[in-house]
């Protein structure tokens, strides 16, 4: 089973703490908002992933199950 | 259905074989003319029905996604039946929202309609209100056309009057702004927020107007669904393709002799479009076809593009809300292109961080383009800016934005390197051909995030 990672645009704010704690799916665009990978995060990643989405400070990042 | 038995005494007409079905000639009818003109509102016993037969003619949303409208209003009606009443959610019943506040600059196809034909768009509320179990509907028009708004008013007072209207239908101000009538931002609006687009899901389906179940649709939509009521799904594909059924109405504007809103078969060829505007009033060099969210085509390979979703999206341009642009060869395509950009980037609603600072960026990019001597840098720059804010924000004005400028650099290279040579034409700076409205910032709210 795989997930996949969203971001609310509207709430959030460029704080770049995703991608400082998952760049293996997440990087920063020229104003500091996050570019998504577009590819599923695999389960050997998921802890990562749902480290970020806890540290996001405006709950912004959103980790959806996909099946 | 009894409504396609037999015409009723006073001479009801028959359905329509040819043009037009939405814009009648002459003086809008009053409700006594346009009961006798196509019989009473036909509601039916269930509305299941109703739904099935507009998913059988395949009626696509005219407002500018072309969404299935059936699909939409089964949706809605199934969020309906399905919802318990809580402790907070009595209300029972869905909202239906009819869309004529038509911010699209260069469309005016639902203003003409709703001048033209008012009845029928009412009619066509009642009917997807009865349909989707709706309670109430609004029909939200543009603050900026006050005689508009007074004569659906008294179009819908009539109907009280005459005890046709089985949900109230309030007409609703909104004002513009481009991003203004899109479908979550008019929610918004209603529920006396900020006229701004949300988040979604919740769709608006599942979660609208005061929590509750809320069906959008343009006003040309419900149009084309009071008809199909009346005449029938087979009816209605009697004009059109299998994948792009029934008439369209079509805002032609640009260098045609007869600048106009015409109601066309979809899959008519662009270049026959153009001839019912009176022809070419100056040489062509390309067409904008569907509005600010669409695409620039060459011309004159345009002239055999036909007028369906498919085909448009295929060249490389949209159906959208049915607009027609003919771009003369004395314009300049960047510098027109230039212009509508810093429109769409002064409509961002300011939430969204790639939108806010992605659209004046390429503004910014494409005023190089246009007007100076654009350097390899800018052109690559302008190039990255359209992925990097493609689908990055909450609405589609990031998207449609950077599909005009796409096109605008696929179509206009000839002039991208000409003016990388030699500096702009002198044609950037005649006057414009695209409308640019002036307008206050969407909502008149402050567009800090």
């Amino acid at each position: 089973m795989s997930h996949r990672l969203r971001v609310n645009p509207i709430t959030c704010q460029a704080h770049g703490v995703c991608a400082e704690l998952f760049p293996e799916r997440i990087t920063m665009d020229p104003w500091g908002y996050p570019l998504i990978a577009p590819q599923p995060v695999p389960d050997e990643l998921l802890g990562h992933a749902r480290r970020a989405v806890a540290a996001c400070p405006t709950l912004a990042l959103l980790l959806d199950r996909l099946d | 259905m009894s409504v396609t038995g037999p015409p009723a005494k006073g001479g009801q007409a028959l359905p329509p074989r040819q043009l037009p079905r939405l814009l009648q000639p002459g003086a809008p009818l009053p409700l006594a003319g346009h009961v006798s003109r196509y019989g009473p509102v036909p509601f039916r016993r269930s509305g299941a029905e109703l739904i099935a037969e507009v998913r059988r003619a395949g009626l696509a949303g005219r407002g500018g996604a072309g969404f299935p409208a059936g699909r939409k209003m089964h949706a809605v009606a199934a969020a309906t039946a399905g919802r318990k009443p809580g402790l907070l959610h009595t209300a029972r019943g869905s909202v239906v929202v009819a869309n004529g506040v038509e911010s699209e600059p260069a469309s005016s196809k639902d203003k003409m309609l709703l001048g033209r034909s008012p009845h029928l768009v009412l009619d066509g509320i009642a009917l997807a209100a009865a349909a989707v179990g709706a309670s109430r509907a609004y029909l939200c028009l543009h603050d900026g056309h006050p005689g508009l708004t007074s004569l659906l008013r008294a179009a819908v007072t009539e109907r009280e009057r005459a005890g046709v209207n089985r949900v109230p239908i309030q007409v609703t101000e909104v004002p513009g702004g481009y991003v203004a009538s899109q479908e979550t931002a008019l929610i918004s609006f209603l529920n006396g927020g900020p006229q701004r687009p949300a988040f979604v899901p919740p769709r608006p389906f599942e979660r609208g107007v005061h929590g509750r179940p809320t069906l959008v649709q343009n006003v040309e939509t419900l149009a084309h669904l009071a008809l199909i009521a009346r005449y029938g799904a087979a009816w209605f594909r009697g004009l059109g393709v299998p994948q792009s059924a029934g008439s369209a109405l079509i805002t032609v504007s640009g260098a045609v002799c007869e600048p106009s809103v015409l109601e066309i078969e979809l899959g008519t060829r662009i270049g026959d479009l153009i001839e019912r505007a009176g022809g070419p009033a100056e040489p062509p060099q390309a067409v904008l076809a569907g509005g600010y969210f669409g695409g620039w085509l060459p011309y004159p390979a345009a002239l055999n593009v036909r007028m369906t979703d498919a085909g448009l999206r295929g060249a490389g341009a949209a159906l959208g809300p049915g607009v027609l642009v003919l771009l003369p060869a004395s314009a300049c395509g960047l510098a027109e292109t230039a212009r509508t950009i810093w429109y769409l980037a002064s409509q961002s609603a300011g939430q969204c961080g790639p939108c806010l600072n992605g659209l004046p960026a390429l503004a910014t990019a494409f005023d190089e383009v246009a007007f100076a001597r654009p350097g390899r840098d800018t052109q690559g720059w302008a190039r990255q800016l359209l992925a990097l804010v493609a689908g990055r924000g909450a609405c589609h004005l990031p998207d449609g934005t950077a599909a005009l400028a796409a096109s605008a650099l696929r179509v206009f290279g000839h002039d991208l390197r000409r003016h990388a040579a030699s500096g702009p034409c002198p044609r950037a700076w005649r006057a414009p051909v695209l409308p640019e409205p002036v307008l206050p910032e969407p909502g008149g709210q402050d567009p800090t995030p």
